[in-house]
């Protein structure tokens, strides 16, 4: 990652979106700028309807924006088809959402697979590296349980432990602690403050708890569709940046 | 490529067990599709086959002539005169490229031997016989010139006049009980098993033409010519020459209607056989219906599919799945269903059809192509029927799909 230091990792450019045509038209965000540098523990926050989410699938991949220039590393996102942002998901990012989304009556060795399943990497290296990934979110000795066995903390360890399986440049995490109580939710908050420290992960969480976005080392707050605040301070539990 | 492959096979099969009530009614209409083709093609086959051995059992080009007009309903024999010895002696001498003719006079008899009786044919003929109707001498000897002459009372059975008669034992030589007459027997034919129409070709008796008429009709009458022709002969040619003459022997005025037929037993095996291709082809066309429906069924379970997964197809999408890998799994999907309705299909069908030939008494006849074929066509149907499903699921908005309930 010789790039990163010259090139910031993500660099959004005067980002809109829009959703509807004429009259209906309605206007996601207008024009972000961003940067962020590889290593970074980000929070974005900001209340409903605000364009965190929107903001965070264009910085997903999983949607292009309507004008205005997403760079990852130096390549222009939005110029690419559905299926090179497909690859560029598949080898630079891990996704983390608040519903968990794992697959149903999959066990969580499967699922955290799933990823490399795509990568073309063969069973045994799969196998190794899922058990690894699951190890290192706490969960040996639940690698043959399905969804429906494990607790939503567990569930959502499963999620992180795939997202992290394939080490990705940057871990999106969409509400990750929406779903669970005060105690699992800070449990997750330091699993992802640990990645972000010790393996380097860049982290882009949305939150729309004050309590979550503590850990992390910058928050942006987005208001109707714009950044209000973008700041930097010293995350809990010592997240790297 | 190829883990993802393998997965979306396991996969498939894993969603098939879950749901397997679903799967199984899904695939019920490919099922009894594949049965059905499969069933009627194989005893299609079967009985093309009986229908052929028949052909060639008769032996090749066979004439059949009989007084009476054709055969059928209306069918009028009673008034027409009977032939004559005379008759096939001027056949023979007066058209070229005949091979044989044959006078047979027949009699319905019961026939005994010890303890044993029998009813059964008698076909008083001449040694000509054996060339024509195809047959051969499993052991004795065909009939002597002055045996012929003098209608002496010999006799050549046929295997199952044999069985009923004398079980295993030898019969050569031995004498057999035929209304008021003891005949030898001097010779044994050899099987030729059952004819086109399920009749047993092997319940006859054969006797020297004069012997017949002599002791058991009693008149001098000839009830067909056999004529058997060279290969390769005109047998339109040589049926109309055949009609002529006789109607000019029988004096018939040219406004008057045969009171004789002339058959090509050939042609009517062939027709027989073509009539057998037509009934299959045409229940082959109601089972491709059926397998039609079949697919439309895997369609519609597939379409269901594809929304029950959505969050699943979301998923895959979000973590880095390409179009065409979604597209791939579920068109495995897909064919999984419909093959392994194939190969039930399949496997009803051989059972059915073992059962079928047993009780109608038909070759089976395995047909491995037929069966490739049947399976390639319904794992065909999975591809058909599959895609457009799979291509929904491929096009699939990822975040669409992972906001999906």
């Amino acid at each position: 990652m010789s790039a990163a230091d010259d090139v910031p990792l993500i660099r959004l450019a005067g980002i809109t979106k829009t959703y509807g045509e004429g009259e209906v038209a309605y206007q996601a965000l207008c024009g972000i700028d961003l940067e962020v540098n590889a290593g970074e523990f980000v929070a974005i926050m900001g209340p409903s309807g605000s364009g965190k989410s929107t903001a965070m699938n264009i910085l997903g991949c999983l949607d292009t924006p309507s004008s205005g220039e997403y760079l990852f590393r130096g390549i222009h996102v939005e110029r690419l088809g559905r299926n090179q942002r497909a690859l560029l998901r598949r080898h630079s990012l891990g996704f983390v959402f608040q519903g968990f989304n794992l697959l149903a009556r999959t066990s969580a060795q499967e699922n955290v697979e799933l990823p490399l399943l795509y990568r073309g990497e063969v069973a045994p290296e799969r196998h190794a590296a899922a058990r690894r990934a699951l190890a290192r979110v706490g969960l040996n000795g639940w690698e043959t349980h399905t969804p429906a066995e494990l607790s939503g903390g567990q569930q959502q360890r499963v999620a992180i432990a795939r997202a992290i399986v394939t080490q990705p440049d940057v871990l999106l995490a969409d509400e990750p602690t929406g779903n669970l109580d005060s105690k699992r939710s800070h449990e997750i908050m330091k699993l992802l403050v640990e990645l972000n420290r010790d393996q380097g992960i860049t982290i882009l969480m949305v939150t729309h708890e004050p309590d979550m976005a503590d850990y992390a080392r910058r928050i942006i707050t987005f208001v109707d569709g714009a950044v209000a605040s973008d700041e930097r301070r010293n995350g809990k539990n010592g997240a790297s940046r | 490529m190829t883990s993802v492959v393998l997965s979306a096979f396991l996969l498939a099969l894993r969603e098939i067990r879950r749901n397997l009530m679903r799967s199984f009614l899904t695939v019920l209409g490919i099922v009894i599709g594949v049965a059905a083709v499969v069933t009627m093609v194989t005893l299609g086959n079967g009985a093309t086959r009986a229908v052929s051995e028949q052909i060639s059992s008769l032996g090749s080009n066979l004439l059949m002539v009989r007084p009476g007009q054709r055969l059928g309903p209306g069918r009028d024999s009673a008034g027409a005169p009977a032939f004559r010895k005379a008759d096939a002696e001027l056949l023979r001498s007066q058209i070229g490229g005949l091979k044989e003719v044959v006078p047979v006079a027949g009699s319905a008899v019961t026939v005994v031997a010890g303890n044993n009786n029998w009813s059964t044919t008698v076909s008083g003929t001449s040694n000509g016989y054996l060339p024509a109707g195809n047959w051969q001498i499993a052991s004795g000897r065909a009939f002597l010139d002055d045996e012929e002459r003098a209608g002496k009372a010999v006799c050549i059975i046929g295997a199952t006049v044999r069985r009923e008669l004398f079980g295993t034992r030898n019969p050569l030589g031995d004498e057999i009980r035929v209304k008021s007459f003891a005949c030898q027997v001097v010779g044994l034919l050899v099987a030729k098993g059952q004819g086109a129409m399920g009749m047993d070709q092997d319940d006859t008796l054969l006797m020297p033409l004069a012997t017949v008429q002599r002791r058991l009709t009693g008149n001098q009458d000839v009830s067909s010519l056999m004529i058997s022709l060279h290969d390769g002969a005109d047998t339109p040619a040589i049926m109309a020459r055949i009609r002529s003459l006789l109607r000019e022997r029988r004096k018939l005025a040219d406004n008057e209607a045969d009171n004789f037929n002339v058959m090509d037993t050939k042609q009517i095996a062939e027709t027989l056989s073509g009539t057998i291709r037509t009934m299959t082809g045409l229940l082959g066309a109601v089972a491709a219906v059926s397998l039609l429906v079949g697919g439309i069924g895997i369609m519609n379970i597939m379409l269901v599919s594809v929304t029950e997964r959505t969050r699943e197809i979301g998923i895959r999408l979000a973590i880095g799945a390409l179009e065409h890998e979604v597209l791939l799994q579920f068109l495995i999907e897909a064919v999984v269903l419909s093959a392994s309705g194939g190969l039930i299909g399949i496997v009803l069908a051989l059972l059915a059809c073992i059962g079928l030939s047993a009780v109608l008494s038909m070759s089976f006849l395995f047909d491995p192509s037929i069966n490739l074929l049947a399976f390639a066509f319904s794992a065909a149907i999975g591809v058909i029927f599959g895609y457009m499903p799979a291509q929904r699921a491929a096009r699939l908005d990822p975040i669409e799909a992972l906001r999906h309930e």
